[in-house]
């Protein structure tokens, strides 16, 4: 909790669709236009899981590592502990992602982190592809995923290799 | 009618010995146990304790006289050690004068503008924070004993609900980091209850004094919300929640905080 909000990540996507209700996504898409900000792609969820790429293409695995031990970006360390020798200090909020790769699917990783709530809505767990139903957020903030659709697939590449 | 009223006595007793029962199972936690041997040592001894400089600060500044009225804050309260003397823990209170909840920073920017007859000093201004330090200081050890005005209710009840809304791009409530998760790491952080005991406190972090509305600050930011402006309705009601909350513990202002 000591960061400040960093500087807006560039953008990786030009335009962006929303995954949401009409309304919301043409608000969206008139946000898009307004700012080329927003960043979330439409996917879809079966049964527990979202089986496809977002936005199509695999993600790299050492990116997603990257991203996973990085405090400010993927800020998973803050609650999670992990196989991360090089760092001091960990989380204790949530599990160990060791062995997550063994006890999900890909799928299932991948709907984790788009958006835990969908699995349980009580989950204190950030959703990292979600811009709506959310209060007060910072301007710097405001209308952009925690992580777009390329830091979303990093990661569960990582992920998977954490058998 | 005689046994009966021995059965109520008798009830009463009973009900009196579960509360003190309940009483002597208090497990809330000031944020000073969280903190590391060295930081407590710290707090502890008023030699070492950086706070104690806004306090000396604050006790000059109470003496000297201000603007347009000529007069100190002494000349209307007293110069002695019995002045103010617990007030601290009773804060926020209501203020029936303009019909709203008032934190104790906000009480005394009014003496300032409207009993000195001086320019009011900002939020966050050393000379606030030292005036807030020597009141709050003066509350050192007496328990917390909010105002019993009816009409701080719907404060108190205003700041429970901001307690409970998930707030920010991370989409958590101050609940589920105080009350959930209260002794769990965030990193390298161990998570306090978050009890306003202390205030202002002297942040390691931030090295120098601050107020509680700055450390709730702190917490908004790390959860990417957009904090409120200083002096906001939403901090004096979180503050008269967190006071209800920490009801009956120990005021130890200056605190030493991480
Ligand atoms: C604010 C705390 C928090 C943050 C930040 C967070 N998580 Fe979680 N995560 C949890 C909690 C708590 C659970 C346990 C399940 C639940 O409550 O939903 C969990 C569950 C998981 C699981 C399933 C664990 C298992 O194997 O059973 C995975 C995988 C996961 N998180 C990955 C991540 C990744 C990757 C990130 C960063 C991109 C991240 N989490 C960020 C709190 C967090
Ligand atoms: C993600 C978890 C988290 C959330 C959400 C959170 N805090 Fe905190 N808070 C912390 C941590 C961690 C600390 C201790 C920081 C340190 O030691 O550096 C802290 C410290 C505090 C303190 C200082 C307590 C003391 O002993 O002086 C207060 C008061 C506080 N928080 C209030 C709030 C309020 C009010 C909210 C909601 C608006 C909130 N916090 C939301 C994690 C959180
Ligand atoms: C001209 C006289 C006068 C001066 C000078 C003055 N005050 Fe006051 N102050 C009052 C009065 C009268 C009240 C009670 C107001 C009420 O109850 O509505 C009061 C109330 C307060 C209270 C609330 C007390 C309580 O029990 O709730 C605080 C705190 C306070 N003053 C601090 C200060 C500080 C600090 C200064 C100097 C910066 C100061 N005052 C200067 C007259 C003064």
């Amino acid at each position: 909790m000591r960061r400040r909000p960093g500087r807006r990540r560039r953008a990786r996507r030009p335009a962006a669709v929303f995954a949401r209700p009409p309304v919301l996504a043409l608000l969206a898409a008139l946000l898009a236009s307004a700012t080329a900000g927003a960043q979330v792609v439409p996917y879809t969820i079966v049964a527990d899981g979202i089986p496809e790429p977002l936005g199509g293409a695999a993600g790299d695995p050492a990116r997603g590592r990257a991203i996973v031990a990085d405090r400010q970006k993927g800020l998973c360390i803050l609650c999670h502990s992990g196989p991360f020798p090089e760092l001091r200090f960990m989380g204790t909020l949530a599990p160990d992602l060791a062995g997550a790769g063994a006890r999900w699917s890909t799928a299932q990783l991948r709907l984790r982190i788009v958006d835990a709530a969908r699995l349980n809505p009580d989950t204190i767990m950030p959703a990292y592809h979600r811009t709506d139903g959310l209060a007060r957020v910072a301007p710097a903030w405001r209308d952009r995923p925690i992580l777009d659709a390329a830091g979303i697939e990093d990661v569960v590449a990582y992920l998977e290799t954490l058998r | 009618m005689i046994r009966r009223r021995g059965a109520a006595l008798a009830l009463l007793l009973a009900l009196a010995t579960v509360a003190t029962r309940v009483e002597a199972q208090d497990t809330r936690r000031s944020g000073f146990m969280f903190m590391s041997p060295g930081t407590q040592a710290m707090q502890r001894d008023d030699m070492e304790n950086p706070g104690m400089l806004a306090v000396l600060d604050g006790a000059e500044l109470w003496a000297k006289p201000a603007g347009t009225s000529g007069r100190s804050c002494a000349d209307c309260h007293g110069g002695g050690a019995e002045a103010m003397r617990g007030v601290a823990a009773r804060y926020p209170a209501f203020d029936a004068t303009r019909g709203e909840a008032i934190d104790l920073a906000g009480r005394i920017l009014q003496c300032r503008a409207e009993r000195q007859g001086d320019a009011p000093p900002p939020r966050e201004s050393r000379t606030l924070l030292a005036l807030t330090a020597f009141v709050a200081h003066r509350a050192r050890g007496m328990p917390v004993a909010p105002d019993a005005d009816p009409r701080m209710t719907p404060v108190v009840e205003a700041g429970r609900a901001l307690w409970h809304k998930r707030l920010g791009q991370l989409d958590l409530s101050c609940a589920q980091c105080h009350d959930d998760n209260a002794g769990q790491k965030l990193a390298s952080a161990p998570i306090p209850e978050a009890h306003p005991t202390g205030y202002p406190i002297y942040r390691l972090e931030w090295q120098t004094t601050g107020s509680l509305q700055r450390r709730i600050r702190g917490c908004l930011t790390g959860v990417r919300a957009e904090p409120f402006a200083y002096g906001a309705d939403e901090y004096i009601a979180l503050e008269a929640f967190l006071m209800e909350r920490a009801r009956g513990m120990e005021i130890e202002t200056p605190g030493v905080r991480p």
